[in-house]
């Protein structure tokens, strides 16, 4: 059964992104986006991701989609029709594609020496009759709960907690300079006035 | 098991009752059709009663009858409002995006009818227990913020479109202090587990968060976002029928206006049920005495309380202005949200009474600040100035 929900749910998300690019409809690329976001959510939930899932949910479908419907709104962007395709925009997607896929490959590849969970199960049973316990990680894998939400929180606050925080500031020096923008704008529209 | 406590489950009884006539492999298929027949059902005809006794209690409040014709006290007027919905013409306009209108209300129910999957409705009463379950809860409340667009984008009418803009920049900045104000019990329980929020706080009404200052401050800032939320006056602005057109509900008639209709009220109670569950100890009942009394009663009792809450209001308050909506959302209730995570921070690491002055203080002079810096944003006394009206 997990495998017929997972060919469900790659079939939307693959299904829904294909819509993304060939839809003519701003606003249907749009939705069809946060379609394929949601079964891109399903799949990491699928994989006991929780965190990732539903961040995926939140902060994409949620956050990223309005605003990019604001600006479908705000702007009025209206259907292209009769536009020819850009083949040169074409040939680059399709070598980006190719490029990723050859990444996934190598990646994978070089995993296949690691551990899978299979193996830290034989490994938990041979723990067990020695009398010790594996590290917490696997025994959190094994018995299924492992606390997401706590191990990204470590890496992010602690480990990364520097760069977490550039990121943060280069955000907010975002923020500022989006409001000094817009504003010196209304200000020499009132000048011009 | 005792009587009490055979009454305390007996839901959950019934269920794995219902469940062994059927054989082991469909088991957990029926159990969760079951969780999630009885989650429409039971919070259906809640939406049917709450929007009986808000005519009621708005007619008190407005001093006339209320809908009395219908049954006995009026009391199925809810059944002839659903009828009539059903067999009114069901009008879509003609340069409608079809797809997009007719999606739109069923975008909406879908997801306020998810979110009750993670409330705790009694002692071991949950739909689906998720260790991620207040994240679960805000992501799929999120979502409903795209069918309000559907809505007004596919009704191709420029009122629909400018209500449903208004309305979406009122749930986004609406959305950010109400999770913040979550964040508190999320960083006092270290938990996003609603089952284990809603047991960290046993033991008495004195163990709820909402008797911490944090609590406080963050159940009333959850509070007032939960009204803007549920698009509840005073906050009603995507559907100002009297001003605003009724916003991205402009173009729906007949059965699907009514499940826009269902959704408000859905969220209004999906909601309530979040902050108690957060803040007002769930099903917990506010004195160890009371335990005898079955826990899904304390819940319900705290929503029906909540439900008149929120009535009350909307007969008491006029409506809000779109700046004064704004203003209100990120010059006081956010910058009160994130004073009071650090002093929920304060509380868990002090542990002690010792963070009590100091929150009260804080938080005094923040309230104060802020609402003089509000109040101070328009011209005090003097003659109005209309900027767009002369």
């Amino acid at each position: 059964m997990p495998s017929f929900i997972f060919y469900l749910f790659a079939l939307v998300t693959l299904g829904f992104g294909l819509l993304v690019v060939t839809a003519r409809n701003p606003v249907t690329s749009a939705l069809s986006l946060a379609s394929s976001f949601v079964g891109l959510a399903a799949l990491f939930i699928s994989l006991d991701a929780y965190f990732i899932g539903i961040i995926q949910i939140l902060v994409y479908a949620g956050a990223v989609m309005v605003l990019f419907l604001f600006i479908i709104m705000l702007m009025d962007i209206k259907a292209e029709e009769g536009k020819k395709t850009n083949n040169g925009a074409l040939v680059g997607g399709c070598l980006l594609a190719v490029l990723l896929v050859l990444q996934v490959i190598m990646v994978s590849g070089a995993f296949h020496g690691e551990r899978t969970v299979g193996d830290l199960d034989t490994a938990a049973a041979i723990g067990k009759a020695a009398g010790t316990e594996l590290p917490t990680i696997a025994n959190d894998l094994r018995e299924g709960s492992l606390p997401d939400t706590k191990l990204m929180g470590y890496a992010l606050f602690d480990r990364y907690g520097f760069h977490l925080q550039v990121v943060g500031l280069l955000l907010l020096v975002g923020t500022v300079g989006v409001v000094m923008l817009s504003k010196r704008d209304t200000a020499a529209k009132e000048a011009g006035n | 098991m005792t009587l009490v406590e055979r009454i305390d489950q007996a839901p959950l009884l019934l269920q794995r009752w219902a469940v062994s006539f059927f054989p082991a492999l469909l088991q957990p298929w029926v159990a969760m059709l079951i969780s999630a027949a009885a989650i429409i059902g039971v919070f259906a005809s809640l939406f049917a009663l709450s929007t009986l006794a808000e005519r009621k209690g708005l007619g008190r409040i407005q001093n006339r009858p209320g809908p009395n014709r219908v049954g006995p006290f009026g009391m199925l007027q809810p059944l002839a409002d659903g009828i009539k919905m059903l067999i009114k013409e069901d009008i879509v306009p003609l340069r409608a995006d079809k797809v997009l209108h007719f999606l739109a209300p069923i975008a909406l129910i879908v997801p306020s009818l998810l979110v009750y999957s993670v409330l705790p409705i009694g002692r071991n009463l949950i739909a689906m227990q998720c260790q991620l379950g207040v994240l679960l809860f805000f992501a799929i409340g999120a979502s409903t913020e795209l069918s309000i667009f559907m809505a007004g984008w596919g009704s191709h009418n420029k009122y629909s479109l400018l209500g449903s803009i208004r309305a979406i920049a009122q749930m986004i900045s609406y959305e950010l202090p109400m999770v913040l104000a979550a964040v508190t019990v999320i960083l006092a329980t270290s938990s996003l587990d609603t089952v284990n929020i809603v047991e960290a706080q046993a033991g008495g009404f004195w163990a709820w968060h909402a008797f911490t200052p944090w609590g406080a401050i963050a159940l009333l800032t959850f509070f007032i976002c939960a009204l803007a939320e549920s698009n509840r006056a005073p906050f009603d602005l995507p559907e100002a029928e009297s001003e605003l057109i009724a916003g991205h509900l402009t173009e729906y008639s007949g059965f699907k206006y009514a499940l826009f209709f269902m959704a408000e009220y859905l969220g209004m109670m999906a909601i309530s049920g979040m902050a108690i569950t957060l803040f007002l100890g769930g099903w917990q009942a506010p004195l160890p005495i009371l335990n005898f009394i079955p826990s899904w009663m304390w819940f319900f009792g705290k929503l029906a309380c909540f439900v008149v809450l929120f009535i009350w209001i909307r007969g008491t308050l006029p409506r809000l202005r779109a700046d004064q909506l704004m203003n209100l959302a990120w010059k006081f209730l956010l910058p009160i949200a994130l004073l009071n995570i650090g002093l929920a921070g304060l509380w868990v690491k002090s542990s002690g009474w010792i963070a009590w002055p100091i929150s009260v203080i804080l938080l005094g002079l923040a309230i104060v600040g802020l609402g003089r810096l509000l109040r101070g944003s328009r011209p005090r006394g003097g003659k109005r100035i209309y900027r767009y009206a002369d």
